[in-house]
């Protein structure tokens, strides 16, 4: 793997303008109450459709959960999850295809498989296994995915900070 | 360094009520790369626009973001304003601010951090995009239409006659499907057969048609344009050439215990059998699993019989590999099983049928030749009962039954009764019903003529239970809900609106195709209202029930939908590949097959190639993406141990900045 480079300026992250422009969310947590930050992976056939189908019937879930799509699950390297685990994320949700459904016949089935072995190691890493999550969101269902995010947020705002794997040059 | 414009749109309030775009915007002007930060209305609009290409001129921007709707929405849209200014396409991110932030979210407080946040992230990925080219792939001009129905049937004929060719996979032995069962049709009472018949006639005469009946499709590869497909033609055991359509060896046959598909059961047929005369191919099919031949190797009369030697038992099942441009898909639908519904007495009574099963007793090709009488006794019913909604709008607990509405049902149930009335005078039918639905062309004044001409008994509300009688009549207990008191009626014959679902060969035919279902098996269009024939999968499109429960007019219409976007593909003679796609960097490559290994399409090849590394030469092998196969699903790129592949478009580096963005 390729060294990373830093994509903004560390004057860009912390530019006093953006700072202002946080709402209430990012309030609360300078007043103490626990606000996760979550990361989905979703791929693009039928993930990102489910959760564009929650938009379409206002099925509301945290905005403290952000999507990133991707072209399938398959295409979510663990290397990304600990990378989001190191820049302060408390929890990161994959979404793919059922099983059997894949877009391309069989992404979603290397992802279970290394998303297993990832689990099992973030245990050995003394990160709880709990984080991360695996499941499946079909382009019709909606209401799912929003019942799927709210389940994770509720359950990462009971684990708590993670602070495992964060690097501290990385908090604002 | 990109110089990058960041284009908020309110979409009227879509957007704008719970986010604030303006700030939105201002946040953008202070990320890095971006020199051009503006609000609008409607982005996608030709005043939108107009705004994005003008920005390009003034500011010479080198890559865009758009923070609207769904990419899945308007990513084309935007792609192609930045084209047709002088920047590549791929040089566009949307950042989707509507389904994913403002209609999930509450208010500003909630809706403009997340907005922001999200511009973010696409102004990062884009801040790393590359300009991609996209390849060239030609077309092959034939068209697979999958179903044999009437959705099928003119979906084939459409496109036959722009003049492109048109195969017809069939896995019935005829084609005619669910019409060919049917009656009368509603409103008009056109004869079912009579309607359908020429066409499936036309289609057997066509010359840009060929028809593969009694098969399936096996397996299918390629993408759009350049399909692949195995279509498996089982064996008949008669030769279609010779065969006359005599039917000597239906009479004949010893093997006549067998339940009769076509007539839903409701009579027997032959092991060597055509199921109904205007069969098209007037061809019989020997069922191997009830012929004495088959089983025992002795029998063999249907051979000797045959006056053109048209049997013979040692035809193989063969498989045809075919390529096409567009495939349509019309599998149509089938009832659900009522046996389920034991209380309304089906599958306990004779007398208690489905309404499709009514439908063959009406026709004059079914088992009674269109005397309408009861199954158990072979009497003409003085009374029937119709009861709707069985299993349709279904409470979502009840796992019996379907959610949705099916749609036809009303219309048929209308259309049942009065035909029943006009073939037994003095017929009294009764018709429980939630609610009567009936929007469509002389649809209400059709369900009135049953009211008021027929005297039809229509009582809302439901019935609880059907119990069969000693004296041969069975009672139906129900509630008149408008009249608040409970029903009992002693009927003659009961029938039961099933609910329609989609085929059950839709299952797997989908997994082969990469196809979106929903919950009930229907399959999901591109866009409920901008793409409803497209698939999700280019250059696959959808004709008839499934996609959803409708008539014959609605089906034929969309039918005719799915023809046009089918040839408007084929009347193409390139199309433009997805440039997005895997890319091996050589010096990490070790040539270690990791990736071809979970290649889905077999896009990954070895060379050898001499390659310089440090001022050394050396012959190495290396991994080698064939760019018209690769769909860029990116699999390899996890895979790969050392880290060589990447994804164009979806680069390790670009997620990774995403991922910082979100977290940051």
């Amino acid at each position: 793997m390729s060294v990373i480079e830093r994509t903004a300026s560390p004057e860009a992250m912390l530019e006093k303008d953006t700072l202002a422009y946080l709402g209430p969310a990012e309030a609360k947590k300078s007043e103490g109450e626990f606000v996760p930050k979550i990361v989905a992976f979703c791929c693009n056939w039928c993930s990102y459709a489910g959760a564009d189908s929650a938009g379409n019937a206002r099925a509301s879930y945290p905005t403290n959960i952000k999507i990133i799509r991707v072209p399938c699950s398959g295409r979510v390297n663990p290397l990304f999850i600990l990378r989001a685990f190191e820049k302060g994320a408390d929890g990161v949700i994959i979404c793919g295809c059922h099983p059997g459904d894949c877009h391309y016949t069989t992404g979603n089935y290397y992802t279970r498989r290394r998303m297993a072995l990832l689990i099992s190691m973030l245990d050995y890493i003394g990160v709880d296994k709990g984080r991360v999550e695996v499941d499946w969101v079909s382009a019709s269902e909606g209401a799912r995915f929003a019942e799927i995010m709210n389940k994770f947020a509720d359950k990462i705002r009971t684990l708590g900070r993670n602070v495992r794997l964060e690097d501290i040059r990385c908090r604002n | 360094m990109q110089r990058i414009g960041v284009f908020v749109c309110h979409c009227g309030t879509n957007i704008a009520a719970t986010v604030d775009v303006s700030k939105v915007a201002e946040a953008a002007k202070h990320e890095p790369g971006v020199v051009y930060a503006v609000d609008y209305t409607f982005m996608c609009s030709e005043a939108g626009q107009n705004l994005i290409a003008q920005a390009i001129k003034d500011y010479g921007l080198t890559a865009i973001v758009v923070c609207s709707c769904s990419p899945r929405m308007h990513e084309a849209t935007f792609r192609k304003v930045a084209e047709e200014n002088g920047v590549n396409p791929y040089m566009v991110e949307i950042a989707n601010i509507r389904e994913q932030c403002s209609w999930v979210h509450k208010n500003m407080d909630e809706g403009t951090p997340k907005a922001i946040t999200l511009m973010k992230t696409a102004v990062a990925k884009v801040n790393l995009d590359a300009p991609l080219q996209e390849g060239e792939a030609p077309v092959t001009k034939r068209a697979l239409v999958i179903g044999g129905g009437i959705a099928g049937i003119q979906t084939a004929l459409d496109i036959a006659d722009c003049g492109y060719k048109v195969d017809i996979v069939e896995k019935e032995q005829t084609i005619g499907g669910r019409m060919a069962q049917l009656d009368k049709t509603f409103p008009t009472l056109d004869c079912s057969s009579c309607i359908l018949t020429p066409r499936m006639t036309e289609v057997a005469q066509h010359p840009n048609i060929r028809l593969f009946t009694y098969s399936e499709v096996q397996e299918v590869s390629g993408f759009v344009g350049n399909f692949d497909v195995k279509i498996l033609k089982k064996s008949r055991s008669v030769r279609e050439k010779d065969c006359t359509g005599c039917g000597v060896c239906m009479t004949k046959c010893p093997s006549k215990k067998i339940p009769n598909e076509f007539n839903r059961g409701l009579n027997f047929r032959t092991a060597i059998n055509i199921p109904f005369a205007q069969a098209i191919p007037n061809v019989p099919v020997i069922d191997k699993e009830h012929c004495i031949h088959f089983k025992t190797g002795k029998c063999g009369i249907c051979a000797k019989v045959c006056p053109s030697h048209a049997v013979d038992y040692e035809i193989q099942d063969e498989v045809i590999e075919e390529k096409y441009g567009a495939i349509v898909v019309a599998t149509g639908f089938d009832q659900i099983d009522l046996h389920k519904f034991g209380e309304l007495g089906y599958g306990v009574s004779k007398d208690v049928i489905s309404s499709l099963e009514y439908e063959r007793i009406m026709s004059a090709t079914g088992p009674t030749g269109g005397h309408i009488v009861r199954p158990s006794d072979g009497k003409e019913p003085k009374d029937i009962v119709f009861i709707q909604c069985v299993g349709s709008r279904c409470e979502p607990d009840d796992r019996r039954g379907k959610t949705y509405c099916s749609k036809i049902c009303c219309m048929y149930t209308a259309k049942q009764s009065i035909m029943t009335c006009d073939h037994i005078p003095g017929a009294k039918c009764h018709v429980f019903y939630i609610d009567v639905r009936t929007p469509g062309k002389m649809f209400d004044e059709f369900y009135r003529r049953a009211v008021e001409q027929y005297g039809v008994d229509y009582i809302k509300g439901n019935v609880g239970k059907v119990t069969p009688l000693p004296n041969g009549k069975l009672r139906v207990h129900g509630v008149d809900l408008l009249d608040q008191k409970e029903v009992e009626l002693d009927t003659d014959m009961v029938v039961l609106a099933g609910a329609i679902e989609p085929n059950p060969s839709i299952r797997p035919l989908a997994t082969k195709l990469t196809l979106s279902i929903d919950n009930n098996n229907f399959l999901n269009e591109a866009h409920a209202k901008l793409h409803p024939v497209e698939a999700a999968t280019a250059g696959v499109f959808m004709a008839g029930t499934v996609q959803g429960p409708k008539d014959i007019p609605e089906t034929v219409a969309q039918a005719g939908a799915a023809a046009v976007k089918a040839v408007a593909l084929l009347a193409k003679d390139k199309l433009k590949t997805n440039p997005c796609v895997a890319q091996p960097d050589e010096l990490y490559c070790n040539g270690c097959s990791v990736c071809a290994n979970v290649c889905p399409y077999g896009a990954i090849t070895y060379i050898e190639k001499e390659v310089r590394d440090h001022g050394v030469r050396e012959t190495r092998r290396l991994a080698q993406v064939n760019p018209s196969l690769c769909k860029g699903c990116g699999a390899c790129t996890v895979a790969c141990p050392s880290g060589a592949m990447n994804l164009k478009g979806f680069t390790n580096r670009q997620i990774m900045a995403e991922v910082d963005s979100v977290c940051q």
